[in-house]
């Protein structure tokens, strides 16, 4: 089974990165762009056993910092 | 009975001989070196240092596969039994990352890596790592990190500057973090973390000799008990 869990800073905390991208875009010469926030992509090959609880488990104790970030698990088809 | 303590190793810490170097000169005991993956602690310990670097290469979040390595386990059960531990640098962005300090360090607010000594302002001269400076006192201490932009949330603040937390302040704009926080106690007074080095300044041949007071506080605090 294949998971994507997609990581992003939680609203209100400061993201230089992001700025920094979106300052990049504009020297770019895109225009409308209102902001960027940058965020972080794993994903996980893992055996058709392994339960949705413990899933979520993983993302709270280590691929996501709850003080600064939320997370959201998709399953992909194969 | 001598002053007992251990420097913790990860793969990827470089401040780890500079810390033993410090508690050594200042204590006259060298301390213990602890590996990552040892899952026990030496017995009897009067003081933990989580030393700087970029354990495990940074990966994931800085100090994060640290915080969650064996050894952390143990470091983290001696510390809720009221052994000091002081985290530098990396070390505080595992103690962050571990939960015995609240909130987190984000990339520095100008993106750029500060390597450069700092004023640091000490906002609280009564805890065990600080007793041995004057409330208010400004010291120069060398920092060097990305990440040392601390954050937390407001009532997270507003919490642990009203119990007196804070150990240290930047005096001077530095990397952006939250009420200009350096060096953050956890509830209880054992546990400091700071970005900034004290075991950097402890040789006025090297600079400066500023840091000296943070070890000499925990000794003192250590022959007191």
């Amino acid at each position: 089974m294949k998971v994507r869990v997609h990581v992003s800073l939680k609203p209100g905390v400061l993201d230089p990165q992001g700025r920094a991208i979106h300052h990049s875009l504009e020297g770019l010469g895109f225009a409308g762009v209102n902001d960027v926030r940058a965020g972080r992509l794993f994903e996980l090959d893992v055996a058709d056993s392994v339960s949705d609880e413990a899933i979520d488990e993983m993302c709270r104790k280590l691929l996501a910092n709850m003080v600064i970030e939320n997370y959201r698990i998709e399953k992909v088809a194969a | 009975m001598a002053f007992t303590s251990a420097v913790i190793t990860f793969p990827g810490s470089n401040c780890d001989r500079d810390m033993a170097v410090a508690l050594e000169k200042v204590s006259g005991t060298a301390p213990r070196r602890v590996w990552h993956g040892d899952s026990q602690l030496p017995e009897g310990l009067d003081f933990i240092a989580v030393p700087g670097g970029f354990s495990y290469g940074d990966y994931l979040r800085c100090g994060a596969i640290a915080s969650r390595s064996p050894i952390m386990q143990a470091v983290i059960a001696a510390a809720e039994r009221g052994v000091p531990v002081l985290g530098v640098c990396n070390g505080f962005q595992v103690l962050t990352e571990s939960g015995l300090l609240p909130g987190a360090l984000l990339r520095n607010a100008g993106l750029n890596f500060v390597c450069r000594e700092v004023s640091l302002e000490v906002a609280n001269a009564q805890s065990l790592f600080t007793s041995a400076y004057e409330a208010g006192q400004v010291i120069r201490v060398p920092v060097a990190h990305h990440d040392g932009n601390y954050f937390a949330d407001d009532a997270t603040l507003d919490r642990i500057e009203g119990e007196g937390r804070v150990a240290f302040r930047y005096a001077e704009e530095v990397n952006g973090s939250a009420r200009s926080i350096a060096g953050l106690l956890n509830a209880a007074g054992n546990v400091l973390g700071m970005m900034p080095h004290p075991e950097r300044a402890i040789e006025a041949t090297h600079g400066g000799t500023d840091g000296r007071g943070l070890f000499e506080s925990a000794i003192r605090g250590f022959v007191g008990a």
